[in-house]
């Protein structure tokens, strides 16, 4: 399945996925971060019961230095 | 100054200096100024992570710990109000619930002047979702008090254009603003090097908020330290009160009595 990651296209081959299987493929886990999934925020104990399907969009946010 | 303390959104703060996290050279030296700026509350923004990246790459929260810093995560770079509002929304996921956050909406992206229209706005639905909105605005005494009519918990003016170090162009619009405020005010933005941040602080502003004028500064760490002193005897010096101006009249400190003849 295609899954469109902060703009890149990435490609799966799992037909099924859930957002904590993909954070561990992405080597995210050990990193604070938030996602936003098809333009809503899913909150992290909701990540293993979130399912993702063909075309979804993500965002995936991290702290970075600013002013 | 122990008992001079600094109210943010219920909260008190020793430092009167808020400090960015941005154009350092690197995450050490990003840690080394901010300790040395004596800074509480840090400026950060929220971006897209790298995809692909090392897991072992450092993360700036790693050296700037929440046990040790209030975070004041922003918007910039946001020129819509929705824009704004999602990028708080994902920072209050990303940190926890933390609700402090810094409103910026450019106008455009050469001045990086504020849109008060569209801050308003998004100030509105922020302040209404929980949010506790210290604002950046221009320094229109006017939408000023808008901003803190509608709930704002600090406001936030410019002294001049971001990261242009031009220093305060309108001291007297600043002072408007202060006296009218009942939250604090906080000069953001503009402030090129200490006495900046003296007469920000002389004129009776709660705060400064700045990142370029530490981090461009040739010797960032020295530079920070330099600021700390400038906000603190800034504060004092508001606080002492200063002397009148006399135009075209001296008054001798010495004796005019006892001279010798």
């Amino acid at each position: 399945m295609k899954i469109y990651v902060n703009g890149h296209q990435k490609n799966f081959e799992a037909t099924e996925l859930c957002l904590t299987s993909l954070i561990e493929k992405l080597a995210l886990n050990e990193k604070k971060f938030a996602i936003e999934y098809n333009g809503e925020i899913i909150s992290k104990s909701n990540f293993s019961q979130t399912f993702l399907r063909d075309g979804d969009k993500l965002e995936i946010v991290i702290a970075v230095g600013g002013g | 100054m122990e008992s001079d303390k600094f109210l943010i959104a219920g909260k008190h703060y020793l430092s009167r200096l808020l400090v960015g996290t941005g154009k350092y050279k690197d995450f050490k030296e990003t840690q080394t100024a901010i300790s040395e700026s004596g800074a509480e509350i840090v400026t950060v923004a929220i971006r897209r992570t790298n995809i692909g990246q090392d897991i072992k790459e450092e993360s700036l929260l790693d050296f700037i710990p929440s046990e040790k810093y209030t975070y004041l995560p922003n918007t910039a770079g946001c020129y819509t109000k929705d824009d704004a509002i999602r990028t708080l929304r994902l920072a209050r996921e990303l940190l926890d619930g933390h609700n402090l956050v810094k409103l910026e909406v450019l106008g455009d992206p050469n001045t990086l002047y504020p849109n008060v229209v569209e801050t308003i706005e998004a100030a509105k639905v922020l302040i209404k979702e929980g949010f506790d909105v210290m604002v950046y605005t221009s320094d229109d005494p006017i939408i000023a008090k808008q901003l803190e009519d509608i709930g704002c918990c600090a406001i936030m003016p410019l002294a001049s254009l971001i990261g242009s170090g031009m220093g305060i162009l309108n001291p007297h619009n600043l002072e408007i603003i202060i006296d009218n405020a009942k939250v604090p005010i906080i000069v953001d933005a503009g402030v090129g090097t200490a006495s900046d941040a003296v007469i920000a602080m002389e004129l009776g502003c709660d705060g400064v908020l700045m990142n370029t004028a530490i981090a461009a500064a040739d010797n960032p760490i020295l530079m920070a330290a330099a600021m700390k002193k400038a906000v603190e005897s800034g504060r004092e010096a508001f606080l002492a009160g200063r002397m009148k101006k006399k135009f075209y009249q001296a008054d001798p400190s010495s004796p005019t009595s006892g001279l010798i003849k």
